[in-house]
């Protein structure tokens, strides 16, 4: 009996030992990339997020220094409640520490909670609405790339200016269409513009021709495009199809991503205007690394904003678990280094991690390139305009996040 | 007022789409017993046959809505000879999932080799431009794509209920033993006409390739409602599943205009009123 007791006494003892020694040297991460792996979002995220996460792996360096990090990749199919329990499991069974990428706004929005709830850490790269870091901001989220509000006011703002006083929203009917026609709505109003209608319309719609009558007989002078993917694409070929731009209206395609331009191809979608963070064509660092990227990516395509995104975010978290010394597993206090320290990388240069949890760091506004000024496939825009950084995303006074009232 | 007709003229357009697919679904499942959920999938390698023929070979669209059908039906023919006719006088649900596989692992192939965004793929010289009717702008393509598939719906019709084949291809759904011993080979009727059910479907994918996007995807979307079409107009009516393409084309229509919310819900609220009120469908006849 006694043998037993001191036996298991023993036991326990050492099972303490190594539990405290394995916390002093925990050096072990978990990568969740959740996306839309086979849907409308699949090329400007899916698959190319994960190699953008891999790659981030490889370039910190980190497993030199004895790091081990493992990634995983989930489909999260565009459906909040998959997303949801995707991350659950991810984090209860798995262990995951951090969960990457995540397009689709409502998908976004329901595992930002779930995240929070957890204490992970949550880089999101995919997604647009930029109620994760107002009114759904967490202490655990770190939003990079882009939002609706960048996407309204340097768009949006940009097209104002230029007279297009006058609006018709095409908006996809869920969480991120509403948010990005609401800050658009905002900005044209600032800037003296009027609104004179819009129409909602279902998630991955195939034919666009009712909306785009509907946009028609409105008489505005721009058509907003609040939707993203393949709704996009199929709006911007249809228009050209009823003759809107020869009627004298304007197409903004308020978020568009390289994938989206290559699949509308160059001859319709000539000459539209709107807004990125990233482009592999910037310059020599955005270059080197895209040529990386899309040699090892199916049919060699470079990376979208969302994806360089996926990089540049783990770049950061990186950075900010090596400051930390180890043991990844609070994500409230990774996301506090993160915003301590100032985030610089290859791909979208110097910028900040605000107290709310947005990057912000420069936005370009592009116009789509005439077939003839397009020297290779991927050759694809020119630059109009920079918006800084400081200018691009919601001021902190704005910001409507419950962690900025201390 | 004018807005209302520019909707259902434009519910018209998608309605000769409803119209072709779900009239080559009926020639299948009126023909082979089959319910056919490739047929997305068919409708989907039309489109990409269609781009392949442009960008490798050069053969324009108008080739296109000559080879693709062919090309695919023939596609289809080795489908029935290798796989589906040995589901003959099995339950449909047999055919169903047999079919059903077909479709994700042809999608997932195309998934894999073009990812999910799609390929351009331009309308045709001859068809740009449109005219102005005074309440809408009209693509001249769009006016194509109607009168084109109107005069393919039809001509199967007749050729279904009207003609000598046609007769011999209905004796042979009702008393195959019976039209064997004229001298017929029932075998290989069975297998051209699901050739002919498939090269509809991907006359239809050629067909809305310079409208939509070249999109792995763009058949999955699509077919649940063509299904729900096939199930209003009744299994297996030719000229049901014509008419109810055509017209739930223009309801859809019309729900875009006034509630656009509901537009990809519409086909199916109706598809449950239908099967309440008439379980075999519109036109169906009571098995």
């Amino acid at each position: 009996m006694k043998t037993t007791i001191s036996a298991l006494l023993l036991g326990t003892a050492l099972t303490l030992a190594s539990a405290g020694l394995a916390s002093a040297q925990d050096k072990t991460v978990k990568i969740g990339s959740l996306s839309d792996q086979s849907g409308l979002y699949a090329d400007l995220a899916g698959p190319g997020s994960t190699l953008a996460a891999q790659m981030a792996v490889e370039d910190s360096k980190l497993k030199d220094k004895g790091w081990k990090i493992d990634i995983i990749s989930g489909d999260h199919q565009n459906k909040p409640d998959i997303g949801t329990t995707i991350a659950r499991q991810w984090f209860d069974v798995d262990k995951v520490d951090v969960v990457v990428d995540v397009p689709n706004s409502g998908v976004a929005l329901a595992v930002n909670n779930v995240v929070k709830e957890k204490n992970g850490v949550y880089i999101n790269s995919g997604a647009a609405t930029s109620d994760l870091t107002n009114a759904q901001c967490s202490p655990n989220t770190v939003h990079w790339t882009y939002d609706t509000y960048m996407l309204a006011h340097a768009t949006g703002q940009a097209l104002v200016k230029a007279g297009g006083d006058t609006w018709f929203f095409l908006t996809a009917d869920y969480a991120f269409g509403a948010a990005l026609e609401r800050d658009t709505t905002a900005v044209v109003k600032e800037n003296g513009g009027k609104v004179l209608g819009g129409v909602k319309h279902p998630l991955n719609t195939a034919d666009f021709s009712s909306f785009l009558l509907q946009a028609q007989a409105s008489k505005a002078k721009i058509i907003g495009l609040a939707n993203a993917g393949g709704d996009t694409t199929n709006s911007i070929k249809q228009a050209a199809e009823f003759g809107i731009g020869k009627g004298g209206q304007k197409l903004a395609g308020l978020l568009l991503f390289l994938t989206d331009v290559k699949a509308i191809g160059l001859e319709t979608a000539q000459g539209l205007n709107f807004t990125e963070t990233f482009y592999w064509d910037l310059n020599d660092q955005t270059r080197a690394f895209s040529k990386r990227f899309s040699e090892r990516m199916k049919n060699n395509a470079p990376p979208t904003m969302v994806q360089a995104g996926v990089y540049a975010g783990l770049m950061h978290y990186f950075k900010a678990l090596e400051a930390l010394g180890g043991n990844p597993h609070d994500g409230a206090k990774i996301v506090a280094k993160m915003k301590e320290i100032p985030a610089d990388d290859p791909l979208f240069g110097k910028g900040v991690v605000e107290a709310n949890g947005r990057v912000t760091h420069n936005a370009y506004l592009f116009e789509v390139k005439k077939p003839s000024e397009s020297k290779g496939p991927w050759d694809l825009y020119k630059l109009v305009g920079t918006v800084p950084g400081d200018q691009a995303f919601t001021p902190l006074s704005q910001s409507t996040c419950a962690l900025l009232k201390k | 007022m004018q807005a209302l007709y520019a909707q259902l003229l434009v519910g018209l357009i998608n309605g000769s789409f409803y119209a072709l697919l779900s009239l080559g679904l009926a020639v299948i499942f009126g023909m082979l017993n089959i319910i056919n959920f490739a047929h997305g999938a068919l409708y989907m390698m039309g489109a990409f046959v269609a781009y392949f023929l442009l960008n490798l070979a050069g053969l324009n669209y108008w080739w296109a809505l000559l080879v693709a059908p062919v090309v695919v039906g023939i596609f289809g023919m080795i489908l029935e000879r290798t796989m589906l006719q040995w589901l003959t006088g099995l339950d449909h649900l047999y055919g169903l999932l047999l079919t059903f596989g077909i479709a994700l692992i042809v999608q997932g192939v195309f998934q894999n080799y073009f990812g999910s965004s799609g390929l351009p793929y331009a309308i045709p010289d001859q068809l740009k431009g449109g005219v102005n009717l005074g309440f809408m702008f009209l693509p001249i393509y769009r006016g194509w794509v109607v009168v084109f598939s109107l005069v393919v719906c039809l001509a199967t019709w007749y050729l279904i209920e009207k003609t000598q084949l046609g007769a011999y291809l209905r004796a042979a759904t009702e008393n195959p033993t019976l039209v064997r011993a004229f001298g017929i080979n029932v075998p290989r009727m069975i297998t051209l006409t699901y050739g002919l059910g498939v090269g509809l479907a991907a006359l239809a994918g050629v067909l809305s390739a310079p409208i939509n996007q070249v999109r792995p995807l763009m058949g999955a979307d699509l077919i649940i409602v063509v299904f729900a079409v096939v199930v209003i107009g009744g299994m297996g009516s030719i000229m049901g599943s014509i008419i109810t393409g055509f017209a739930l084309g223009v309801i859809e229509g019309l729900t875009k205009y006034f509630y656009p919310e509901a537009s990809n819900t519409v086909v199916f609220v109706l598809m449950v009123l239908v099967l309440l009120v008439k379980p075999t469908g519109l036109t169906g006849r009571a098995a």
